[in-house]
């Protein structure tokens, strides 16, 4: 006679916190929705720096609409330590920082450039009366073409 | 701090002596107790000490600095903390990007044009520099490659953390 063993719902379907803890998971657990148990990974990194009871806290000062977006930006911010231990994510905004920094300098340059390129541009066109001038005297098209049709685009 | 001068904050938060090889000591001065306390909320003091042991000592006070950073961000922030921060930043150097590439392929454009046929009473009008950059850029013969490059500056020029940052897929 086979004696069937009734699987405990609540170990089965722990969250990875209550996993973690070895302890059982209750119908309300707070961790619940936003570690589940196929991840543990999840909730070992941010457990690393943060603390379960801090996360507890955290998740508990905000409305229930806010906390998945919380713990993502807690776990990112954990895989960032894991990374960079001395400076974690504030070496992605220092590096954002001197990016931005490049890029004004660059814009800046090369809007100089523009502008030069442009006044010697308006420096190069004949005056429009001398243009007249020119062909009557010759009768000859010295290549005097509008400038505004040809080249704007 | 050790016995006989005062308690490092940390200590003081805490409520026990601090020792003389207190770990916190050299970061958490007593002076400053907002800088503690803001990072014992954050993160709590015990987890603070397992990370500045695993760190060498001349490392750890740029450690403490960018936790001090982090929890600030999270007390401003307390949804996205920093990442609120590198979101914000990723865009804003996005569209500097975007700029600067449509900058340069307005020079790019300009330096295809013919050059304008002045008649010589003007051409000493003519910066010389500009003619030498017309002559220069008509003879290279490469202007689509060039152009083709710069479009797509803005999506190659970014060595930064890509996938968790963009706001479509950020938690990817």
């Amino acid at each position: 006679m086979f004696r069937f063993h009734k699987l405990d719902k609540t170990t089965s379907t722990r969250c990875a916190v209550c996993k973690y803890f070895r302890r059982r998971c209750p119908p309300d657990c707070i961790f619940a929705p936003y570690f589940p148990n196929d991840n543990p990974h999840k909730f070992t990194c941010v457990h690393r720096f943060y603390g379960a009871s801090n996360i507890s806290k955290m998740l508990e000062e905000l409305p229930v609409y806010l906390r998945a977006e919380l713990v993502e930006s807690l776990y990112y911010e954990a895989k960032c330590r894991v990374q960079d231990p001395v400076y974690g994510c504030v070496g992605i905004i220092s590096s954002l920082h001197q990016q931005i920094q490049v890029a004004q300098t660059q814009l800046a340059k090369t809007q100089a450039e523009i502008s030069v390129l442009n006044a010697n541009f308006v420096v190069a066109q004949p005056p429009s009366s001398l243009d007249e001038s020119l062909v009557q005297q010759n009768g000859v098209d010295h290549g005097l073409d509008d400038p505004f049709n040809t080249w704007f685009y | 701090m050790g016995s006989g001068s005062s308690p490092c904050a940390s200590c003081k938060l805490l409520r026990r002596r601090c020792a003389k090889d207190c770990i916190f000591a050299p970061y958490f001065p007593p002076d400053d107790p907002h800088k503690f306390a803001i990072v014992h909320k954050v993160f709590g003091a015990s987890n603070v000490s397992k990370m500045l042991q695993e760190l060498p000592v001349h490392q750890r006070a740029d450690a403490v600095s960018s936790l001090v950073y982090e929890a600030n961000a999270r007390m401003r922030d307390p949804v996205y903390g920093c990442v609120g921060a590198i979101s914000y930043l990723q865009n804003q150097v996005s569209q500097l990007q975007m700029q600067l590439a449509v900058a340069q392929a307005e020079i790019l454009c300009n330096q295809m044009q013919p050059e304008p046929e002045v008649p010589a009473i003007h051409q000493s009008m003519v910066d010389y520099d500009t003619k030498s950059l017309l002559l220069a850029a008509s003879n290279t013969g490469d202007f689509g490659d060039q152009m083709t490059q710069l479009l797509s500056y803005t999506s190659s020029n970014n060595n930064v953390m890509q996938d968790p940052l963009k706001k479509e897929s950020f938690w990817t």
